[in-house]
């Protein structure tokens, strides 16, 4: 009896939590927003004229060519970083994480420098952000890949370029398709970039719902364009589903790396070297622009304002702790329901506020979240909307691995006796427990990172990192300009530390994922 | 009968209650006040009145005045402060003011200049001055940024239908836009703490008194100057939001900020000039800044009607 109540319990957690989340945090507010909005006159008006048109086929196209850019720039990267082990392979790894953090209006100024406004420089500022994306979650994958599987391809006759397109890419998909979702979706998104590097003539979807939402007031046609960027992001989420299927092959618990060979040795080296160093040119510039400008005499003695770097970091570690925590639970148990009961929908639906606008969100909550306790003013809803950007990762990083192990060992298992608990705790959860560390420190990654949403939610006694950099940006002064500098280090620095500390605490001795 | 009497009492006790409970206003504002609200700016009040204040602070004005107009059946504050004039007649519009607003502060947007790059060619005078330059002035994008959208006022205010070939010279002459006040001050100026190359740009007319006051190290004298001529006046405003259950309170709110001692604040702190004449203005800023001549003002009902239609033809211009 008492056994039925809890497993009764459990499936209503396992199901509750996460449809609860993202019904009342995003599908809710969604709703809201554009019942207020819509009207057939602002969609008449999206059809008529050129500029929407315009810059929803340049939406389109900037993703996909940034998805596939981003996708070519990282993989020489992931393939040493997976493959091998060496010496100051987890610093590389923290490295590559930090772009994914920094506030555009810091990184746009050094883009600026290297690359003319233009197409160029917005596509080389994504391939920029979202390396790590890639390394992460495809690194995870291709770790766990036993390389006697390729060894036996090779001594059959193949060569390295046939064994890497008929033995590792087919294995790779799945995690490529997650991996290129996520990039699609933020660039698809993209804002900041956009303006800062667009030159003021290039324009997203993302920038005309601000424009018209924020500057005209217009929300009839800020609503047409949620609903089209809607449209948009649910048929590429669709295609990254199919190509996604359960590969129905098992990757190996544990894969133990070798250091780089005589063969490996110069292109493992000349891949970390040249992939970092392109990286680095921006942040060298940043801490070089932050101790150039004195920025760091500004952190404590802060007589410039009331706005203080101190609480605002303080914030923001308390709020990545929170997200990091919901995201890890509501990933997890909607990962679970995603691979048992192909709930494709609900994979969907998570991946969604990726690729909405944070406009459209952030007045969604202003509307729905007045019920039934006011959150709108509390400070929570800051790391609950960093979880509700963070979740998707934690799917991504569990979906895949999970859906790699055998069913026939679980139902061996379960013939033998076991209970489903059991099976979950002997088979599933080593195999996963480690994806989960590194969804969870991408979560945290994202929450420190999270800038949209959270300009949107945050009042002045819960200002984080990235908003704060922002508002000193938003003012004259060489001592504003130098500490907003400094954060933006101090930011750098955090995710390092955290993406470091990660990779500790999963023990990754061996160097897999 | 004693029960009775009882629940009057209780009834009593509980209104009682209420009355003496303290009663706290929300103010919902844009960015640039509430970072500049601090434990002092509305102490005197409080201390007063019994009546405290909590900031909340809502993006810049246009996101902060659209959020007020969403939440119109449920308002986030009781107080809104920081609305300009180009925005002003859309929240009267969408009726979510009780009664009136009343004017609070003004800033002026005006042309600034690198010192350093005008030493030995005279600086520019005139809005006309700033056709004859090549590749010297970066303005921010009016349909995404307010100091953006009053220069481009300021100029159709000035030169009435002539104001599209005015913008078009200024694009044949090589003028940059970015997207918002920062990538423009720090990313193209090259004045201050400008990492940018153009020596003139759209910023505003307290901007040299900030600089000398948010500098490190101290400087005596601002890096900038400010052209006076083609200066656009923004006037905020602030009322109270209906639907509040403290309207009382919020009328006192907006007294007290129209009062002497706090208007004796805005200029050091979110550095726009006080409305209230008896206001002194602070050392730093009459020191640091010429005053702008004759300073454009328009209509909100006018820029309301127009506006989308204007950046509609400035944004052909650029595409």
């Amino acid at each position: 009896m008492a056994g039925r109540v809890v497993r009764y319990l459990r499936i209503a957690t396992l199901w509750g939590a996460p449809l609860l989340f993202i019904g009342y945090l995003f599908v809710y507010p969604l709703t809201r927003i554009l019942a207020e909005s819509l009207t057939g006159e602002g969609f008449a008006q999206l059809v008529d004229r050129e500029r929407f048109r315009n810059a929803a086929w340049f939406t389109i196209w900037q993703a996909l060519v940034s998805t596939v850019l981003t996708l070519i720039a990282s993989l020489p990267l992931t393939w040493a970083l997976s493959r091998f082990n060496f010496r100051g392979k987890q610093l590389v790894r923290a490295l590559v994480t930090i772009p994914f953090v920094l506030p555009t209006v810091v990184v746009g100024a050094s883009f600026h420098d290297l690359l003319p406004q233009g197409v160029l420089a917005i596509l080389a500022a994504h391939v920029f952000y979202n390396v790590a994306v890639v390394v992460r979650t495809v690194g995870g994958v291709w770790g766990r890949i036993d390389p006697r599987v390729e060894d036996a391809a090779a001594t059959l006759g193949a060569s390295p370029g046939r064994v890497f397109r008929t033995v590792t890419l087919p294995l790779l998909r799945p995690a490529l398709a997650s991996a290129a979702a996520i990039v699609f979706l933020f660039c698809f998104a993209s804002f900041g970039t956009v303006l800062i590097l667009g030159g003021g003539r290039i324009r997203t979807i993302e920038v005309e719902i601000y424009q018209q939402a924020v500057s005209f007031l217009n929300l009839p046609v800020a609503g047409a364009l949620a609903v089209l960027q809607l449209i948009f992001v649910v048929a590429a989420l669709l295609v990254a589903n199919r190509l996604q299927r359960r590969i129905g092959f098992d990757l190996a618990a544990e894969v133990s790396l070798p250091p780089p060979g005589p063969r490996h040795r110069l292109s493992v080296g000349a891949t970390v070297f040249a992939t970092l160093g392109l990286l680095a040119v921006p942040l060298v510039s940043l801490v070089g622009r932050s101790i150039e400008r004195r920025g760091w005499a500004g952190l404590t003695g802060n007589a410039a304002s009331a706005l203080s770097p101190v609480q605002a970091i303080g914030n923001s570690l308390l709020y990545a702790a929170i997200a990091t925590v919901i995201a890890t639970g509501v990933g997890l148990a909607a990962a679970r329901i995603i691979e048992r009961r192909g709930g494709g929908w609900l994979d969907t639906a998570f991946m969604l506020p990726l690729g909405v606008s944070a406009v459209t969100v952030g007045f969604g909550f202003l509307l729905a979240l007045d019920q039934p306790i006011d959150l709108r003013g509390s400070f929570i809803l800051v790391p609950l909307a960093h979880a509700l950007v963070a979740t998707p990762f934690v799917v991504r990083a569990a979906l895949p691995l999970l859906r790699s192990i055998k069913p026939e060992l679980r139902e061996a298992a379960r013939v033998l006796g076991a209970s489903p608990s059991q099976v979950w705790k002997e088979i599933d959860f080593p195999i996963i427990a480690r994806a989960l560390a590194v969804g969870a420190g991408l979560a945290a990654v994202v929450s420190l990172g999270e800038f949209g949403a959270t300009s949107f939610v945050a009042r002045p006694a819960s200002i984080t990192v990235p908003t704060l950099i922002f508002r000193l940006l938003g003012r004259p002064g060489t001592a504003s300009y130098g500490t907003a500098m400094a954060l933006a280090v101090i930011l750098a620095a955090m995710t390092a530390l955290l993406v470091l500390l990660i990779d500790r605490l999963r023990g990754s001795e061996a160097g897999t994922f | 009968m004693k029960r009775l009497m009882l629940l009057v009492v209780l009834a009593a006790t509980t209104l009682g209650c209420e009355s003496d409970e303290p009663v706290t206003l929300t103010l919902i504002s844009h960015d640039s006040f509430a970072d500049a609200v601090d434990e002092s700016t509305f102490a005197s009040f409080t201390a007063e009145t019994g009546v405290t204040v909590e900031v909340l602070a809502a993006g810049d004005a246009g996101a902060m005045v659209n959020q007020a107009i969403l939440t119109k059946d449920n308002p986030l504050a009781d107080v809104l402060f920081g609305v300009d004039d180009t925005f002003l007649q859309r929240a009267i519009e969408a009726e979510i003011f009780e009664g009136q607003v009343s004017a609070i502060d003004y800033g002026d947007v005006c042309i600034n200049y690198d010192l350093e790059a005008f030493t030995s060619a005279p600086p520019p005078a005139t809005l006309d001055d700033l056709t004859n330059l090549a590749d010297q002035l970066v303005v921010e994008d009016p349909s995404l940024s307010s100091p953006g959208l009053a220069f481009l006022l300021s100029t159709i205010d000035r030169y009435g239908d002539g104001w599209v070939d005015y913008w078009t010279t200024l694009r044949d002459n090589g003028v940059l836009v970015a997207p918002g006040w920062s990538e423009a001050y720090y990313g193209e100026f090259s004045g201050g703490a400008g990492e940018g190359d153009r020596p003139i740009v759209v910023s505003y007319a307290s901007s040299p008194p900030a600089e000398v006051i948010f500098a490190d190290p101290p400087v005596d004298e601002p890096p900038t100057a400010v052209m006076t001529d083609g200066c656009y006046r923004q006037t905020e405003f602030a009322g109270i939001l209906s639907g509040t259950e403290h309207s009382v309170e919020a009328g006192q709110l907006i007294d007290f900020m129209l009062s002497i001692p706090f208007q004796e604040t805005i200029p050091l702190t979110w550095f726009v000039y006080p409305v209230n004449e008896g206001a002194e203005l602070p050392e730093v800023f009459i020191e640091n800044t010429s005053v702008p001549s004759d300073p454009v003002q328009m209509d909100p009902a006018t820029i309301d009607e127009n506006r989308e239609q204007w950046l509609e033809e400035w944004s052909d211009i650029f595409g």
